[in-house]
């Protein structure tokens, strides 16, 4: 009986919310994006949206770090908290809470830098560093964290942009983890590598799970059902269904879900 | 089963082709069963023989319909109720090709019990054969219409069929005991009500199997169940000894 109890306790634990969406609604100027969204997004899991081009989940994406602030005549409307907090309260500095919540885009994008300042920067403008050493100390840590430190140690004053395409991409987690943060938001983050670099990105993603929370927008359904744990289907702005991954790929209960997900007109 | 297509259209060609084969094969499944039931009837061991020889066109039905299951994994990477066909149809060719080798089997007693008399408890045989045929006929009929309350219905029927095998048995007990001598015929004939039966059980799991693809789920309530065979002990009227 002990055990069923912390199981069940176990559960609770992982599925607590860490963001919390609440009628989530976008506008870009007139036209609107997304339509009363809610989602929790659990800690410590990877949580999948999917859904047909032009569904608002890449906005929602960009909502949980304001991402959507640096687009004009965007307008965000709802509440969405990050571990309780507004992130929309005028108090809240978004370059901090992009820190907390870091990116990785659809293209990899290293800076035309070293290899070592590409991880750097961040921890430097951010001051988390006091000197050269713990610099370096956070650099490796994060380049070995995204993978990558076997195939770069002896080059890390080349430029980022001399890796391929699949290495990059690591060094942009790599980038995003050196700040530290809890939660990683990744947009389509494959889209742009060959099928043995996605592998290893999605096995990095599945290693960062254990203490990061992951949040990921993938064309690729078999990707979703592959590395997530909690997958969302956003249809025309709004969300048609959010369930446990592996139910929503066998027994999805909504119609429009069954079919998008089987590749059947909407 | 959604009623629009597929964007790539041979996937729906590739569904529909899995979903006739299974139809095929419960077909002939069921004709098997018809045969041996009626070779008994009619004591025709050359149907008999023909129904033995059947068997193998069901076994290479299981193996195509595998393949293409197989196939279709592979290549289509089917989810949801696609993919809840896919592995419905892999079991359900499993289960019917079990339904033809029990029909194969009584086909095979009827030629022995052929070799003897006829004895009097044949006659519940065939009742029992028809009950499970329309089952197969049913359940087809379900799987084919994604009709969850056929399915449901036939699964509830399994229990009737227990009911009358475990009649079956006691009586065929009390006839073995009256005449020694019809022990050999009896004894097939208990073997032919429980190949019957098991037709019958698996018809049972195929109706889960049917109701899962539909709904998602598998049904929730417990399954009526009437076979007591197993615990049936028959006094012996000559020795005198009560051992209930």
């Amino acid at each position: 009986m002990q055990m069923i109890a912390e199981i069940v306790n176990q559960e609770i634990q992982v599925n607590k919310a860490i963001i919390s969406a609440k009628e989530v609604s976008v506008f870009y100027r007139e036209k609107q994006a997304l339509n009363s969204v809610s989602l929790d997004i659990p800690e410590n899991q990877i949580t999948a949206l999917i859904g047909p081009s032009g569904c608002g989940k890449s906005t929602f994406l960009r909502c949980l770090n304001r991402m959507n602030d640096t687009v004009e005549g965007c307008r965000v409307e709802g509440l969405i908290t990050v571990e309780g907090q507004d992130i929309y309260a005028p108090s809240v500095d978004e370059v901090l809470l992009r820190a907390r919540v870091g990116m990785v885009f659809q293209k990899p994008n290293p800076f035309p830098k070293s290899i070592y300042e590409n991880v750097a920067y961040g921890p430097r403008i951010h001051g988390l560093a006091r000197n050269k050493d713990e610099l370096d100390d956070i650099v490796l840590t994060s380049l070995e964290k995204a993978g990558l430190l076997n195939e770069v140690r002896d080059r890390l004053n080349s430029t980022g942009t001399s890796l391929s395409g699949g290495q990059q991409q690591r060094l942009c987690i790599a980038r995003a983890l050196a700040v530290q943060p809890d939660i990683i938001l990744m947009d389509e983050p494959c889209s742009a590598l060959d099928p043995i670099a996605t592998a290893k990105v999605e096995e990095l993603i599945e290693e960062l799970r254990e203490n990061y929370t992951i949040i990921i927008v993938t064309h690729s359904m078999q990707q979703a059902a592959r590395i997530s744990q909690k997958t969302a289907f956003f249809h025309l702005g709004e969300i048609v269904e959010v369930g446990d991954t592996d139910q929503l790929f066998t027994s999805p209960k909504d119609s429009r879900t069954q079919g998008y997900i089987t590749g059947r007109f909407g | 089963m959604s009623k629009t297509g597929h964007i790539v259209r041979s996937f729906d060609d590739d569904l529909q082709e899995l979903r006739n084969s299974i139809v095929e094969m419960g077909g002939l499944a069921e004709a098997q069963l018809s045969n041996a039931i009626r070779a008994l009837i009619e004591r025709d061991s050359s149907l008999a023989e023909e129904t033995i020889t059947a068997d193998a066109i069901v076994d290479k039905m299981e193996q195509d319909i595998d393949a293409l299951a197989i196939r279709m994994l592979a290549l289509r990477n089917p989810v949801a109720d696609d993919l809840r066909l896919v592995i419905s149809a892999l079991k359900i060719a499993s289960l019917l090709e079990r339904v033809a080798d029990y029909a194969a089997n009584l086909a095979k007693r009827v030629i022995a019990l052929n070799m003897a008399p006829v004895i009097r408890p044949v006659s519940a045989l065939p009742r029992m054969g028809e009950l499970v045929r329309h089952m197969i006929d049913d359940i087809l009929t379900a799987f084919v219409h994604a009709d969850v309350e056929l399915a449901f219905d036939v699964w509830r029927r399994d229990q009737e069929v227990d009911f009358l095998y475990d009649s079956m048995f006691r009586e065929l007990l009390t006839y073995m005991m009256e005449d020694p001598r019809s022990i050999t015929s009896c004894t097939h004939l208990i073997f032919m009500s429980k190949n019957i039966e098991r037709i019958g059980d698996h018809m049972t799991n195929i109706a889960e199997i049917i109701i899962y693809q539909i709904t998602g789920q598998a049904p929730m309530e417990k399954r009526p169940k009437g076979d007591n065979t197993s615990i049936t002990m028959i006094n012996n009227p000559f020795s005198g000894q009560s051992k209930e």
